[in-house]
């Protein structure tokens, strides 16, 4: 399965002897995954707004004495009376209610220092669990330069738990960290008498008095507030400057994405063709050059090419992600939400699945009402995916001629992008409007959206990031798009014939493209296109490496550029109904996969999946009519 | 503990009229300051709500808003968190000078 994210929780659990699990339990956006990825060297996805983890991963530690022990870091949760999906599962794990997971016998409990009061309210719960526990203030480095202070010795006397103050982004003071799991490790973990009794726990002031109380015996001074955050929302939360930033910030990527990251395609593209050229001229001419040349470097080196995009759009949204703008822009867009019946919890989970919907499907988790969290899963297919992008890109270089529009920092290539991302996202409100007015109708549960400070995102974390979606990106066109541009050099050179492979519209992959073509006739496409739409299935992307290959056999791509080939082929109606055709057609086996078990039945992929088709077909033959009608 | 359930909280703002000493939340003028004096909201909502710091006997600063005003941003317990007008209504704060009618 070509899942955009590896999903640690599908795995099985690493063995661990009779050393107990250890579960890292904290409040949303305290650093847990930060600090998971810090124990295990594992690479689980951070960034700065509440609810980025939704599900439970196992990992293991290397301790410094050669001990190994299995890490299970957890949605973050304010309390352990769970309200919604994501936080069931850290209430489940740590009950020993997980299947595949055995009940934690310690805790890590992280907490950001900047905030000890009410982050400490969550102590009182999790000690109540009576296994050792370790209370990780973290942010030390933060609650230090805002001129914060706390005495760990202290808090630990009342609280009878060790505390360690720790920075877990920069990595520093993880001593008491590792010093505590070898305890844990050798079984000398204990719990100790605390110096203050727990409160009550179902009573939320009487558990912050307490937390109160805890702080000040720990000599705990709050930092003053984070200066630089307000200011910069004095300016992003501006009622003019803020909505001119949001589409400046917009339209930016969108130039960004499309013009910058041509002169590196280009130089790819040479590379790739150059290469190709120089391996078939070791092989002699015949099938094994064709599947070589049309078949591995026609199918995957042109996909390959957009390698550059991918990764300056992830670089993009991983700056937006740890930032903290992220926060805001669902704040600016709340009111648009609420106009189609969806909650400003929808928005993060919308926008992650600018990158993919599998992880964008599993962010409703956050989402606690079931309908609107099934409304979400819905229509986030409709965002535009990074598997989108190079399709989109082909065709739009192809047909779009490149005028500059508003000046030269934005033009009708950016503009017509653009135009497709607004389109999906303006078909997924559509779709979310009439949902909730329908089947998904819901009573309204208050929006509260925690605003995180605005932090400078490293260049650490960036750059693994887009190493992870790099290889990602090339894993999956080194398999699926390898895999489907094999059979199709295959089956285009079948039935054989008088020891001759057939002419290509002869084949088996023309007689199929053949018999769709009076269905797909009337949006403009031709059999090619048909074949592409049936490989794209497996995932959006393939058509190009089919495209790449089909033409590639034809010959045509040899003397010209798949760009120009796609030129040469498809009427302006037909490219458009094309580019319309991606942006509605739900064409992602991976996602009908994840929805199929976030909702926990087929009916709602099913109708999902029939309801896209639909749509992108009457869109598709909309689009080819009109254009038709109005442009020759 | 001053916390009243009401299990009707509907998204609409209530009309009826208020204790004179009492304001609502969403009627805070940004960058003012009150102290919050009980949650007029369904158990489970006030619960979590009262989880990120909007308790009974704590200050609260409306901030920055999204353009038209809703949602905005509230200062409270140490954080920054985001409310809807429709909640914030729901939310009451000792007033700073008796409201005229």
């Amino acid at each position: 399965m070509s899942d955009c994210h590896g999903s640690a929780a599908l795995e099985s659990p690493p063995r661990t002897g009779n050393a107990p699990v250890v579960a890292i339990v904290g409040p949303p956006n305290s650093g847990k995954s930060t600090l998971f990825n810090r124990l295990t060297g594992m690479r689980q996805k951070v960034a700065n707004f509440p609810g980025v983890t939704v599900e439970h991963h196992l990992g293991r530690a290397a301790l410094p004495g050669g001990g190994e022990l299995a890490i299970v870091d957890l949605p973050g949760v304010y309390s352990l009376i769970a309200r919604s999906d994501d936080e069931r599962v850290t209430h489940d794990v740590l009950k020993g209610l997980m299947p595949g997971v055995e009940k934690p016998g310690a805790i890590l409990l992280i907490l950001d220092c900047t905030n000890l009061g009410r982050h400490l309210v969550l102590a009182a719960p999790v000690l109540a669990i009576g296994v050792p526990t370790l209370v990780i203030l973290n942010m030390a480095d933060d609650l230090r330069g805002r001129g914060g202070q706390v005495d760990a010795g202290l808090i630990a006397a009342q609280l009878g738990a060790p505390v360690a103050l720790i920075s877990a982004s920069k990595g520093e003071g993880l001593e008491r960290v590792w010093e505590f799991l070898e305890k844990v490790e050798s079984g000398q973990a204990s719990v100790k008498p605390r110096g203050m009794e727990l409160p009550v726990l179902n009573n939320v002031p009487n558990c912050r008095e307490w937390a109160a109380r805890i702080g000040k015996k720990g000599k705990y001074r709050a930092p003053v507030p984070p200066i630089w955050t307000r200011r910069l929302d004095e300016v992003f939360l501006h009622p003019v400057a803020g909505p001119i930033v949001f589409v400046l910030v917009v339209l930016g990527v969108f130039q960004t994405i499309f013009s910058g990251a041509r002169p590196i395609m280009d130089a790819l593209q040479s590379a790739i063709n150059a290469s190709g050229q120089w391996v078939a001229s070791f092989l002699p001419e015949g099938a094994l050059r064709s599947l070589v040349a049309d078949g591995v470097w026609g199918g995957v080196g042109s996909v390959v090419v957009f390698l550059p995009q991918i990764l300056l759009l992830f670089l993009f949204l991983g700056i937006l992600e740890d930032s903290g703008y992220l926060a805001r822009a669902a704040l600016i867009a709340d009111r648009t939400m609420a106009r189609f019946g969806l909650q400003g919890k929808s928005f993060i989970p919308l926008l992650s699945a600018y990158a993919c919907a599998v992880p964008a499907i599993m962010a409703t988790r956050t989402i606690e009402n079931k309908r609107d969290r099934i409304a979400t899963i819905l229509i986030a297919p409709f965002m535009t995916c990074s598997a989108r992008l190079p399709v989109y890109t082909l065709i739009i270089a192809a047909f779009i001629p490149n005028r500059p529009l508003l000046g030269p920092l934005f033009g009708a290539q950016a503009a017509a992008m653009l135009g497709l991302y607004v389109l999906g996202f303006a078909a997924a409100l559509g779709t979310a409007r009439v949902l909730k007015s329908t089947v998904l109708k819901s009573s309204r549960t208050p929006f509260m959206l925690e605003m995180p400070p605005y932090r400078w995102p490293t260049v650490q974390s960036l750059g693994l990031r887009l190493v992870d979606r790099g290889l990602v990106f090339l894993r999956r066109a080194g398999t699926v798009i390898l895999l489907t541009s094999l059979i199709l050099w295959a089956l285009a050179h079948l039935p054989v014939v008088h020891g001759h492979a057939p002419q290509i519209s002869e084949s088996i992959v023309g007689t199929i493209g053949h018999t769709l073509e009076p269905v797909i006739k009337p949006l403009g496409f031709n059999w090619r296109i048909g074949i592409g739409l049936i490989s794209s299935l497996a995932a959006r992307e393939v058509i190009i490496g089919t495209l790449g290959t089909i033409y590639g056999m034809e010959g045509t791509s040899h003397s010209q550029s798949l760009q120009a080939a796609l030129h040469h082929d498809l009427t302006l109606g037909g490219a458009l109904a094309l580019l319309v055709f991606f942006a509605f057609a739900m064409q992602c086996m991976s996602t009908l996969a994840v929805v199929r078990r976030e909702t926990g039945s087929w009916r709602w992929p099913l109708i999902q999946f029939s309801y896209m088709w639909v749509l992108a077909w009457v869109c598709a033959f909309a689009t080819n009519q009109l254009v038709s009608i109005f442009w020759t | 503990m001053q916390l009243s359930v009401n299990r009707e909280a509907s998204g609409s703002v209530p009309a009826e009229p208020l204790p004179p000493a009492l304001c609502r939340l969403a009627e805070l003028p940004a960058g003012e300051q009150a102290i919050l004096e009980k949650l007029d909201l369904p158990e489970d909502d006030a619960r979590r709500l009262m989880e990120l710091g909007f308790l009974p006997g704590h200050s609260v600063t409306a901030a920055r808003s999204a353009p038209g005003g809703d949602p905005r941003v509230f200062r409270v317990d140490g954080s920054e968190i985001a409310l809807r007008r429709e909640t914030a209504a729901h939310l009451f704060v000792r007033c700073g000078t008796p409201k005229r009618p």
